[in-house]
């Protein structure tokens, strides 16, 4: 891409990502078109329970097995603009469960990474900075969990606690959550100590506290913010997996536990493509959208990724 | 084409022009360079870092990289031009007739080959046919060259110093006996007494095979030791070159003057001298002469219409308005 | 090459031993943990769903006894642990007389060969068109339809098993809508077997290839991006060398180093993901065998299945580790000292 740094004239390019450039590097598309689609689903979510009638995700409220406005089940009815997204076997409106679903799902994955993320930055700081045995012990205690297929030991308890609230799920997955994380703030710790600015910080008698906050912090915020975007999708994932396996919450109405009950229906070879079909679409609009704010983050943090796409 | 001396031109610059685009404009790294190269001298381009020195040498390599380009000129090597080439009949040349000793050595190694396979990547792209056996022994014999024992052969860079891993460049630049080796700050990342080892096994290997050099650096000192005649480049632009005697003795651009001034000497104590001013954005220079920011002796002259190179004295050629004037006043 | 670096090399080793006993001591202390007497919890659960728990009795005494829960803590966790080396995980709570050691020896297979398929897809379709992604002399046609092909990834791998069943098997009747291989087809080193195997697996890889390629590709489009700043690419440009052997021996070979890496700490999501997958399409695998006990409250089939995946995982990403210094000599386990000298 350069010839070398040195070389470089004009606006050098720096390694980390610099916010305080000639072009505002978050106004990346990608960025800003997941970050659109996420606040759609909060605002759905939000919004929806104003002009939806909530009370339609309780079982028995509505027709059983309605299809969606415009299409015909099997039986030959046809959808009705009372469901417009139809209802399935137990008489829940889809668009209800979607209203409700949604936020929810968000909700777990949101919580899971703050909480994990958390940790991450604690545990990550502690290691880049305080090295030694600390590290050791953090990398050796992060790399292990990383190891472990973390869907199974969830399955194990969660097939033990059968009545879990989203947010208790949201804690265990969190469990979960904070390797990732410990070991990219890490990483960039311990390269921004060796970095020129931060030597001197240090140099000129700045305290460890400023340091971290004043100097290493800003500089790794695309990144902070990426990991969370991405233990987010994680959680959401293995919550997702947990209910479409039947576990997690059992009262709460969730986009997974609607897939879950759907393939228990048979509503593959019932050809009731709505009951399953709408939560997986609503599901993968929610994840293109975090996967979008990542590559956008991710160009953020690495200007020469962006020159690369731009 | 001959100098004074008969010696035939190896490589020829005109009017190169490397530009780098920026959202902010243009960056005028190389603007407008000219010199030209004799059979098996070896002629130092120094300047401050970021004059462009580089930048002319991968721009006389057709390297540039974006958002790098090369705007125009000629670079005519044997009197082929380089910039009319096809990208195949580039490839070809390259390396075969035209070698690179990096600036960083460090790096300039790939880290999951052993060194004879780098070596041997470049004999097998440029010549045909050759038997195993004769690249083995090739490669042995210009590790013996550049004075590294055999064993490097069978190693990778990362179990090498950096005075090795600079050596192993070496071997590489003259496996295929090139005219012309671009040495580009080849020595500076080492330290000094190591620097100046490797210094000296370039200068043999290179006198050894009559080639010729140009290199790039910063080091005033190292430089006087080592080349025939030295070009200085201030913001893209040669301002003097002259034979390496001459420039010492008589440095004849303000610019020279600064930089052989601020080379060192153990016999008498004198104050560093900081260049007072600014430099120029080096997307809009200045109109007229790009030193004038800086220059002691700048006249008004300067600040309208730029310099052209003149012959002060036999074979010095300086863009300086202080000699021009004089010259227009005979 | 010369003598293994002992520290990494036991560092590495205790790493996978204290991921299996974490585990197994995850796993043992959960039921203990949980609210209640979950024996007596899950007994009545079975008794709910299925009316009648046949061998009720024998289980709770096979329970009771696996556990000795008259014994004190300590007691039985050595015992357990000293089962669990001999592969003795107890009974099934649903099937009674089946070991569950018995039922994981037969799925496991599916199971690994399912995902070494995939992941090898994976990683090299999505190396291969990343690499593509970043290299200069791409045609821009293929670079602008790479990026279109991603559309599905992120998405988790079980949605996209759905949707594909339903697409390919439900509607268009073009792949067998479950199971591993044909109807009265018996496991034998036959045509037909193979073929039906290849023909049954299509779909569980496809569901996993199409959502996780992506991931390999932007990582090795970054990594790409990163290696050709690099002085050694400037050198290889300069010297001349043919740009197809440029881009597969000093650019990919040398981006592909932190992919692997990247393989080795994401095969644990891997393996999740493809439990779910084997459970979409009822795929004879462990997935396949842990939904199943779910459904059936077997707790012991559920604790014995999760605890051989991740073994499973471990050791591959032991393998994995093992392996990588063998392909980057800089991390050799040959002695890596610097060469004195000029």
């Amino acid at each position: 891409m350069s010839l070398s740094p040195s070389l470089e004239p004009g606006p050098s390019t720096p390694k980390m990502g610099r916010l305080n450039r000639w072009d505002t590097p978050w106004l990346n598309w990608k960025f800003l078109s997941g970050m659109s689609i996420i606040g759609l689903i909060v605002l759905i979510g939000i919004c929806g329970r104003l002009f939806w009638n909530m009370d339609l995700v309780y079982v028995a409220s509505s027709p059983l097995n309605l299809p969606p406005v415009g299409f015909e089940n099997r039986r030959g009815q046809e959808g009705t603009w009372e469901h417009p997204l139809g209802t399935e076997n137990r008489g829940c409106d889809m668009l209800a469960l979607m209203v409700i679903g949604a936020p929810n799902s968000l909700y777990v994955g949101i919580l899971a990474a703050s909480l994990g993320l958390s940790v991450g930055v604690i545990f990550g700081f502690m290691a880049g900075f305080i090295g030694n045995w600390v590290d050791d012990l953090i990398r050796l205690i992060s790399d292990t969990t990383m190891t472990i297929p973390s869907l199974l030991v969830l399955i194990i308890i969660q097939a033990l606690i059968p009545q879990v609230s989203l947010t208790l799920m949201a804690c265990l997955l969190a469990l979960f959550a904070w390797p990732a994380p410990t070991r990219l703030i890490r990483a960039q710790v311990l390269s921004m100590r060796e970095s020129g600015y931060v030597q001197m910080a240090r140099l000129s008698g700045a305290s460890v506290f400023r340091l971290m906050f004043g100097e290493i912090m800003p500089n790794l915020l695309p990144y902070l913010a990426a990991s969370f975007i991405g233990s987010s999708a994680g959680a959401i994932l293995a919550a997702v997996g947990l209910e479409g396996l039947g576990l997690g919450p059992q009262r709460v109405p969730t986009l997974g536990r609607t897939i879950y009950l759907a393939l228990e229906s048979s509503a593959l070879l019932r050809n009731m493509w709505w009951w399953w079909g709408l939560p997986t679409l609503v599901l993968a609009i929610i994840f293109i959208g975090l996967f979008l704010i990542n590559l956008g983050l991710d160009e953020i943090a690495n200007p020469r990724l962006r020159r690369a796409s731009g | 084409m001959l100098d004074q001396n008969q010696k035939p031109v190896v490589l020829e610059v005109e009017g190169l022009r490397v530009y780098y685009e920026t959202p902010a404009g243009d960056v005028l790294a190389v603007n407008g360079v000219d010199f030209q190269l004799y059979q098996g001298e070896t002629l130092g381009l120094v300047g401050e870092s970021g004059c462009g020195k580089s930048t002319a040498a991968m721009g006389v390599l057709q390297l540039v990289v974006p958002p790098g380009r090369i705007v125009s000129g000629q670079v005519l090597l044997d009197g082929q031009n380089l910039l009319d080439l096809s990208e195949r009949e580039l490839r070809k040349l390259r390396w075969a007739k035209l070698s690179l000793i990096p600036q960083g050595a460090m790096n300039s190694l790939n880290p999951t080959m052993k060194v004879n396979r780098q070596i041997q990547d470049v004999i097998n792209a440029h010549l045909d046919r050759t038997s195993k056996q004769e690249i083995r022994d090739r490669i042995l014999e210009l590790l013996q060259m550049v004075g590294l024992p055999e064993r490097v052969y069978h190693m990778y860079p990362h179990q090498l110093s950096g005075g090795m891993k600079q050596r192993v460049c070496i071997a590489m630049a003259i496996a295929l006996s090139p005219q012309v080796i671009i040495a580009d700050e080849s020595t500076s990342a080492l330290d000094v007494v190591v620097q100046r080892v490797v210094a000296q096994t370039l200068l043999r290997v290179k006198e050894a095979l009559g080639v010729s050099m140009i290199m790039i650096g910063h080091d005033m000192g190292l430089m006087a030791q080592m080349v025939d005649r030295i070009a200085v480049m201030y913001a893209g632009k040669i301002v003097e070159i002259a034979l390496v005697k001459d420039i010492f003795d008589q440095p004849a651009h303000p610019y020279s003057q600064l930089l052989i001034e601020s080379v060192p000497s153990l016999k008498e104590h004198k104050p560093l001298k900081v260049t007072e001013g600014i430099t120029h954005d080096p997307r809009h220079p200045p109109p007229g002469c790009i030193f004038q920011l800086r220059c002691p002796l700048v006249m008004d002259q300067c600040r309208q219409q730029e310099p052209v190179s003149q012959e002060v004295r036999p074979g010095q050629w300086v863009a300086c308005h202080a000699y021009q004037s004089s010259e227009a006043d005979q | 090459m010369g003598s293994l670096s002992i520290k990494a090399l036991v560092r590495r080793l205790c790493i996978y031993f204290l991921t299996i006993w974490v585990s197994a001591t995850v796993i043992f202390c959960i039921p203990r943990l949980a609210p209640g007497d979950p024996i007596a919890a899950m007994i009545s659960r079975m008794s709910q769903q299925a009316g009648y728990v046949e061998n009720s009795d024998k289980i709770i005494e096979g329970w009771r006894k696996r556990f000795g829960l008259d014994d004190t803590p300590m007691t039985q966790y050595v015992r357990y642990l000293r089962n669990l080396l001999r592969f003795d995980m107890g009974y099934s709570m649903a099937f009674f007389p089946t070991t569950v050691s018995s039922m994981v020896k037969r799925a496991l297979p599916w199971t690994l060969g399912l995902l070494f398929v995939s992941i090898i897809v994976t990683f090299l379709l999505g190396n291969f068109l990343g690499a593509l992604l970043a290299w200069r002399r791409t045609p821009s046609v293929v670079k602008m339809t790479i990026p279109v092909t991603m559309i599905f990834t992120s998405i988790p791998s079980f949605l996209a098993a759905i949707f594909l069943l339903y697409v390919f098997a439900f509607r268009l009747h073009l792949f067998p809508l479950r199971g591993a291989y044909g109807r009265g087809l018996q496991p034998e080193l036959s045509w037909e077997f193979i073929s039906s195997v290849i023909y049954h697996g299509i779909l569980p890889v496809s569901s996993i290839v199409l959502v996780s390629f992506g991931y390999w590709a932007l990582g090795m489009r970054g990594m790409m991006i990163t290696v050709e700043g690099e002085d050694y690419m400037h050198l290889a440009q300069a010297k001349g060398l043919n740009p197809f052997y440029t881009l597969y021996r000093y650019m990919v070979r040398n981006a592909i180093l932190p992919q692997v890496t990247a393989l080795a700490i994401s095969l644990g999501t891997m393996v999740g993901g493809q439990i779910l997958v084997e459970y979409i399409f009822s795929y004879p695998g462990m997935g396949t065998l842990i939904f199943t006990a779910i459904r059936n409250q077997d707790f012991n089939v559920i604790q014995g299945t999760s605890f051989i995946l991740i073994v499973t995982t471990a050791t591959a990403v032991l393998v994995i580790d093992l392996i990588y210094p063998f392909i980057d000599p800089r991390i050799s386990y040959a002695n890596s000292s610097i060469e004195k000298g000029h």
